[in-house]
């Protein structure tokens, strides 16, 4: 092969797969039975890290940037007018097989823009799929794009080679997705996932009953939202999220803050920030929903539509909710340890432990590392030594911010001083 | 004033645990167990023992430990061990004496007391420096179609990552060399063995030695490290907080 041309090709595709956000390699295990390559632990590795200090897990790259839609918010939109390239099938498979083998990466993430149809464009997202598990007996992660609109016939062929399969839903609402990507419709993105959770309960009914059932998509499916393109609150992007979770069984749902590449009247202005803050908050958000058992309308709801951009979640949380606290760390229940701010899954796991053995002061909680300056104000221990004083919520928070050095500090003060 | 008595061996994982069986046997009081150096300095009011280090002996010790914990107890505490850290064999063995105290069928452990919470911090280290080097290794293949890495770890992580990679290259032959610790794993495509180089080892590996199209992977691997990269969204303090500075010797895309 041309390293020369592969090489032009490559640095096109990867670049304008970039704006992908998930590189997750975890959840795929994979075995190598037959002393083949690569093996997949279900622990995703990290390879290196970008200049931006995102993960680089996956050889990320589209098949083609060739593109029949005119999405406003997308950069390899047909109206672009950007340098085109794709890659042949043997050519990714080359690429994966030679990194991989170098502990470069875990494995491909393969995208592609829409040419001639649908089916067209993932026939061939899933010969390459095909190709590296059956003819390079290759154990490694995959992770395909299910192209909206595709056939279930496709979807069911994917699901077999890839570990994760997954469709960017882009925009949060119908009314934003209308706007900016006016060809495409709602239903076909909904139409794969669909497929895909189907067959992936099937597929698992059948193993209890025959061992030898082939695995489907072991990883399972994942979405991403763009934040900040239209003008979403906090609360729609959370309710669209949940709804996607629990209506497909979704893994992961990413929130990619929106990074102006386009000129166009219906997104917001070239130099606009990439709101990196408030997509942390949502992440954050993410997490007290899937694992500190909090419900979405705890956190977001008509009365709160937006998430505290100085303050984390749980806290805002919290505070709105001082009737609970303080909770004696000695006696509370797992549930209400988890909904402390400043001590997460972690170490509510150590206190259950090691509250066993002797009730816990402030020595031992700061051992067990837990976040004392936000978590003091709504907890006590064995010691005489706790927050009695009756605070009111701003002043915690006034207490709490004082103390703290944020790595998002500079934001606040950017934002203070425009109100 | 009690006497101490400073026993010491020979680095090896068997060889403490020998020496654990020694302070048992003959009921030492004040031991302080120390790596063996070619010049250990006598120490005034202290009596220095040396042990020799014998299998059958550290395996009942290890037998021992191993029926009052679970096997997440017993990973932790040799993942401790191979830190390396100056001292850490008192600590452990504070953690076995805890452990060999305690009734029979207890396995759980209490993370208020400062020996065992000292050994699971450490332990964390090691485990994330295994999983640092399972990330960071790059291989470059040679002319004599191996894929050869060179690392050098903060803490001796080689025998936690040899099934590793031994379950993931299992087709193809492969090298990893602790240029550190002087000592490296090979796989031949059926077993791994572990081996020593004669002589000084470069850090750098020759570029007579390397495969005719390795540069041109490598090159390939630049190229999309550095068009994956969003410039908007630059964060140096995260990029060297995940990607610490004193890897970047044997990362190709950073070099």
């Amino acid at each position: 092969m041309s390293f020369e041309r592969i090489r032009e090709k490559l640095s096109i595709l990867a670049d304008a797969a970039k704006y992908d956000v998930s590189c997750a390699s975890s959840g795929g295990k994979r075995n190598n039975p037959k002393k083949g390559l690569g093996n997949n632990t279900g622990m995703g590795i990290c390879h290196s890290y970008t200049e931006d200090g995102r993960c680089v897990s996956l050889l990320k790259i589209l098949l083609t940037n060739h593109c029949i839609y005119d999405c406003a918010y997308c950069i390899t939109r047909k109206s672009n007018d950007i340098q085109r390239a794709a890659f042949k099938i043997q050519e990714v498979v080359d690429l994966t097989i030679n990194f991989y083998r170098r502990n470069y990466i875990e494995g491909l993430f393969l995208s592609s823009g829409i040419f001639k149809n649908a089916d067209f464009t993932m026939e061939r997202l899933v010969e390459v799929a095909k190709k590296l598990r059956l003819e390079e007996n290759f154990n490694g992660y995959i992770h395909l794009k299910s192209i909206p609109g595709a056939s279930d016939e496709l979807m069911r062929e994917a699901g077999l080679y890839a570990d994760r399969l997954s469709v960017n839903i882009e925009i949060p609402t119908k009314s934003g997705l209308k706007l900016l990507a006016p060809d495409k419709k709602h239903e076909d993105f909904i139409k794969p996932m669909q497929k895909v959770k189907e067959e992936i309960i099937q597929h698992r009914a059948e193993q209890k009953i025959i061992k030898s059932t082939p695995r489907y998509a072991p990883a399972g499916q994942s979405t991403q939202m763009i934040i900040g393109a239209t003008g979403e609150s906090d609360r729609d992007i959370m309710y669209s999220a949940t709804f996607y979770y629990k209506k497909f069984n979704m893994r992961r749902v990413y929130y990619s803050g929106y990074i102006p590449v386009l000129e166009d009247s219906r997104l917001p202005a070239i130099d606009t920030e990439v709101p990196i803050l408030r997509e942390n908050r949502l992440y954050q958000t993410d997490w007290l929903l899937r694992f500190y058992g909090f419900s979405v309308e705890e956190i977001l709801n008509d009365s709160h539509t937006h998430l505290d951009l100085d303050i984390d979640p749980k806290l805002s949380w919290a505070l709105r909710n001082l009737h609970f606290f303080p909770i004696d760390i000695n006696r509370a229940d797992k549930r209400m340890l988890a909904r402390v701010p400043g001590i997460g899954m972690q170490s509510v796991y150590k206190i259950l432990e090691a509250r066993k053995f002797r009730k816990l002061n402030w020595t031992h909680l700061k051992a067990i590392g837990i976040a004392n300056n936000r978590a003091h104000y709504f907890i006590t221990c064995d010691s005489k030594d706790f927050y009695s004083q009756e605070l009111a919520p701003d002043e915690i928070k006034a207490r709490i911010l004082k103390n703290s050095n944020s790595k998002y500090k500079k934001y606040f003060n950017h934002q203070l001083r425009l109100f | 004033m009690h006497s101490q008595t400073i026993i010491l061996y020979d680095g090896s994982f068997d060889g403490f645990l020998c020496a654990v069986f020694l302070i048992y046997e003959q009921k030492v009081t004040h031991p302080i167990i120390n790596k063996k150096n070619k010049s250990t300095p006598t120490q005034l009011f202290a009596t220095t023992e040396e042990i020799h280090t014998e299998k059958q002996k550290a395996k009942r010790v290890w037998d021992g430990f191993k029926l009052k914990t679970t096997k997440t107890q017993q990973r932790m505490f040799f993942k401790a061990f191979l830190s390396e850290i100056k001292g850490v064999e008192n600590t452990l063995f504070n953690y076995l004496r805890i452990v060999f105290m305690k009734e029979k069928t207890d396995t759980s452990i209490d993370y208020s007391n400062k020996d065992i919470l000292k050994i699971s911090q450490v332990a964390k280290m090691v485990q994330r420096e295994k999983h640092r080097i399972e990330a960071f290794v790059r291989f470059r293949l040679t002319t004599d179609n191996i894929y050869t890495s060179i690392i050098e770890p903060d803490f001796n992580v080689l025998p936690l990552i040899t099934s590793h990679f031994k379950d993931r290259y299992a087709d193809q032959k492969w090298m990893i060399y602790d240029l550190k610790r002087s000592y490296g794993i090979y796989y031949d495509l059926k077993k791994i063995e572990i081996i020593t180089i004669e002589g000084t080892v470069k850090s750098n590996i020759d570029i007579k030695s390397l495969s005719s199209n390795e540069k041109e992977f490598e090159a390939l691997w630049r190229t999309y490290f550095s068009n994956v990269n969003i410039i908007s969204r630059k964060n140096n303090k995260l990029h060297l907080r995940h990607l610490p500075k004193r890897y970047w010797k044997y990362l190709i895309e950073k070099n």
